[in-house]
């Protein structure tokens, strides 16, 4: 500088001459060093436009030198991750039910599979939480309308319940009412009887004439003693769970028209491995035999 | 920049025979001529690096430094080296940052990544104790135990080995390149590497087991990443370190300027005593010392400093306080008979004060400091209870919330639990599950069977199992309420201890 330099009184540093009203600049010089690194990252990113995508186009973007892409590295990770399960799944393919219970490694693998795909393809009729709903069974309880067996799970889901599967699992409860098989007045002694077997009656004659008229007509199904039928998929009356409702009414309303859910055949949706998850996970909910 | 009038093997003794008298400060005092170079008066817009050739010094603070250098290096380089035993599972080096197991080793200490908050009780106490000292003897970390410090300070005394004190750098720089020159240049930066080498190296041992590493390092079979963070650290040690030393202080780092509002009137600082130094000027041989300052020019505060600046400018951004100057000042008044801490430690009031003929001591204990104390014996003890109640076995329960119970065919109800005990003793223990506050209930564990059958969990592992309560039928109304209040007491079958961990059991309206 020509000008011999003002020095600022109270800091005792000299200006760099540019005033805005009355307010001068001070010098407080910058390191040379910092200045050229800050050339440097000029450079730097100059080099980094050359080999990496930077700038976008009319029609896309600069690929640069070095074909980075970040959709591409998410493939790449996808199908890396695919690979790695490739073992896993290859040994629920082929092995058994119970020899994959048998393999904590691979039952860890199977129930988090199954997890995953029971909110996918069966959460929106028994629930997220496999709970279930009225008409939709509770996965997690120790009732099994069709046996809470691995295999028994396993046929349920790949054939379904009177489905339209040629092996699907299949059972008619008659419409009582409708069909004329019995009157009002033997529907109502009926379910007077139905429900004291889990204790919840009181009328001892309706339940006595009930008695007979279920010997002659239910037992074939749910049994002499009403404990049903997992063959035919008869519930158990005598337990305290009811897939329909436990009042009178409700119960009424099932002898009188009868009842059938249904659920749909998944092989042939699903593949063999994931119905085999989803068996191992439904048995693993707290209910499995 | 007037650089020094140096006279060749012009000591202390041969001050009658030398010729330019005018040199001298006092008779026998060395007069250095030089501006400091990083004065305000001496700036330009954008500033070069000067060089600045510290001047070895002694006395009480160099003394202090060097102390400090040998304890922080000390530590730092040998920490990683030191054995503890752990029991088979777990690495035996009593202090490592394990980050692939995600936890920070400390002798009998482990802080696993769910206790971080340790880390950052620990990281708390630190920043309040830097506020208290720095309350009370200002940078004193920037001047003794800063790694910018002790490492400039290493490779300055390297530097001084090779090439001898300031006045012989100085000339070597200034002269042509000769074998002398390049040999003893070379020397120095070979000796820098190697510091810096070790230095990169050692900080990688702090994460993972050291003889281990060391091997691996010899036969170059080490993983990629320690190299690279080796090189790393090493590059920055010898850059930092070796060549942009002051430059960190000022421009980089932001504590500095935090410091500045942590001093006030009260803090100790290392302090030019202006009205007793001034004014200033050489002393000739038998001139009084009344009418004038104790200061004599000599300039052997400016020489020594590291930081390249002139403590009787004032307090200044740059000042580290490493007190050098105040040992050189004190030599000096030391040969010319004066009273000592022209320069020393003092605070601001102080400095007033005494100008007045008033005295007044110094005041470590007012309401800044004394705040700043308790807070800091506050974190402590609270982190010392921490832990020293730090338990040895975790167990949390979570409970099942899709569904939140499940009624079984005999009318009894179910629920579901998550239970995960966490074994960080260093041997397999075994623990027996019970509950606390439920009617008969009948408790299954998947994969284990009832609550006779006890739990192996590995030392250092976590074991997650699945536990299913169920209340029979006839006991749901001897439940406290439809959300039912319990508890799980998991036992430790070797010691007896039991945790107990609280959660609810729920019933259908």
């Amino acid at each position: 500088m020509a000008k011999k330099p003002e020095i600022d009184n109270v800091t005792g540093v000299d200006t760099t001459g540019h005033e805005w009203d009355g307010i001068k600049e001070l010098n407080n010089p910058l390191p040379k060093w910092w200045v050229w690194t800050w050339y440097a990252c000029i450079l730097w990113a100059v080099v980094y436009m050359v080999f990496y995508p930077a700038w976008p186009t009319l029609t896309g973007y600069t690929k640069g030198l070095l074909g980075y892409s970040q959709r591409q590295l998410v493939a790449d990770n996808l199908a890396a991750a695919k690979a790695a399960q490739t073992k896993f799944i290859d040994a629920v393919a082929t092995k058994s039910l119970g020899e994959i219970q048998q393999n904590p490694e691979l039952l860890r693998f199977a129930l988090a599979g199954g997890k995953a795909s029971f909110k996918d393809n069966c959460a929106p009729c028994h629930g997220r939480g496999a709970e279930g709903r009225t008409g939709y069974p509770n996965l997690n309880d120790d009732d099994w309308l069709w046996g809470g067996t691995p295999s028994a799970i396993y046929e349920s889901i790949r054939f379904g319940i009177r489905s339209t599967h040629d092996d699907t699992r299949m059972s008619d409860m008659p419409k009582f009412g409708p069909d004329e098989i019995l009157d009002t007045a033997q529907i109502s002694d009926v379910a007077n009887y139905v429900l004291s077997l889990s204790g919840t009656n009181s009328d001892e004659q309706s339940v006595t004439r009930g008695a007979a008229i279920f010997k002659e007509n239910c037992a074939s199904c749910h049994a002499d003693d009403g404990a049903g039928m997992a063959a035919l998929g008869a519930p158990n009356l005598k337990d305290a769970l009811w897939l329909y409702g436990s009042s009178k009414e409700e119960v009424t309303t099932s002898i009188n028209t009868g009842r059938g859910g249904v659920m749909p055949h998944w092989t042939g949706r699903l593949n063999d491995t994931t119905i085999k998850e989803l068996t191992l996970y439904v048995h693993s909910l707290g209910g499995g035999q | 920049m007037i650089d020094v009038i140096n006279r060749a093997g012009g000591d202390d003794t041969s001050r009658g025979k030398s010729r330019d008298v005018s040199g001298d400060a006092a008779p026998g005092i060395e007069r250095h001529e030089v501006k400091a170079v990083n004065a305000a008066a001496n700036r330009e817009l954008y500033a070069s690096q000067k060089a600045i050739y510290p001047k070895r010094v002694y006395g009480t603070f160099r003394n202090l430094k060097w102390l400090a250098m040998a304890l922080t290096l000390g530590v730092y380089y040998l920490l990683p080296w030191i054995r503890w035993e752990r029991g088979e599972n777990l690495p035996n080096q009593a202090f490592l940052i394990d980050f692939s197991n995600q936890r920070i080793l400390m002798f009998g200490l482990e802080i696993w990544a769910q206790e971080f908050y340790y880390v950052t009780g620990l990281l708390v106490v630190a920043t309040l104790l830097l506020y208290l000292i720095t309350a009370l003897a200002g940078r004193v970390w920037c001047g003794y135990s800063c790694p910018q410090t002790v490492w400039t300070d290493l490779m300055i005394a390297v530097e001084r080995f090779w090439q001898g004190d300031r006045n012989a750098r100085m000339r070597l720089d200034k002269g042509p390149w000769s074998f002398a020159k390049i040999w003893k240049k070379l020397a120095t930066h070979i000796t820098w590497i190697v510091i810096s080498v070790a230095t990169g190296g050692m900080m990688v041992f702090y994460f993972r087991d050291a003889p281990t590493l060391m091997m691996e390092f010899i036969n170059f079979e080490a993983p990629a990443i320690a190299y690279i963070f080796l090189g790393v650290f090493a590059g920055t040690t010898y850059l930092l370190g070796g060549f942009a030393r002051e430059q960190v202080c000022t421009y980089m780092c932001p504590w500095p300027r935090i410091q500045g509002a942590l001093f006030d009137a009260d803090s100790l600082l290392v302090t030019y005593h202006d009205k007793r130094g001034e004014p200033r000027g050489p002393h000739k041989k038998g001139e009084s010392w009344d009418d004038r300052g104790d200061c004599i020019s000599c300039r052997q505060c400016v020489v020594v400093c590291p930081m390249g600046i002139d403590i009787r400018d004032g307090p200044q951004l740059e000042c580290i306080q490493c007190a050098l100057c105040v040992d050189a000042c004190n030599s000096i008044m030391d040969k010319i008979g004066r009273p000592k801490n022209l320069i020393s430690y003092d605070s601001y009031r102080s400095l007033e004060t005494s100008a007045e003929g008033d005295h007044t001591k110094w005041k470590l204990i007012r309401p800044r400091t004394i705040t700043y104390s308790v807070l800091l014996l506050a974190v402590c003890a609270l982190m010392g209870y921490g832990l020293l109640s730090k338990s040895t076995v975790d167990v949390s329960v979570l409970r099942d919330r899709n569904p939140l119970f499940v009624r079984q065919s005999d009318g009894g109800v179910r629920n579901g639990y998550t239970l995960k005990i966490l074994n960080k003793h260093y041997e397999t223990r075994s623990f027996k599950i019970s509950t606390d506050g439920l009617p008969n209930p009948e408790i299954s564990m998947v994969g284990i069977g009832d609550e006779k059958n006890s739990i192996d969990v590995p030392s250092d592992d976590l074991r997650i199992l699945r536990i299913y309560i169920k209340v029979p039928r006839n006991d749901l109304d001897k439940l406290s309420a439809e959300i039912a209040d319990f508890d799980f007491s998991v036992l430790d079958l070797k010691d007896n201890s039991v945790s107990k961990r609280s959660t609810t059991f729920r019933r259908p309206k």
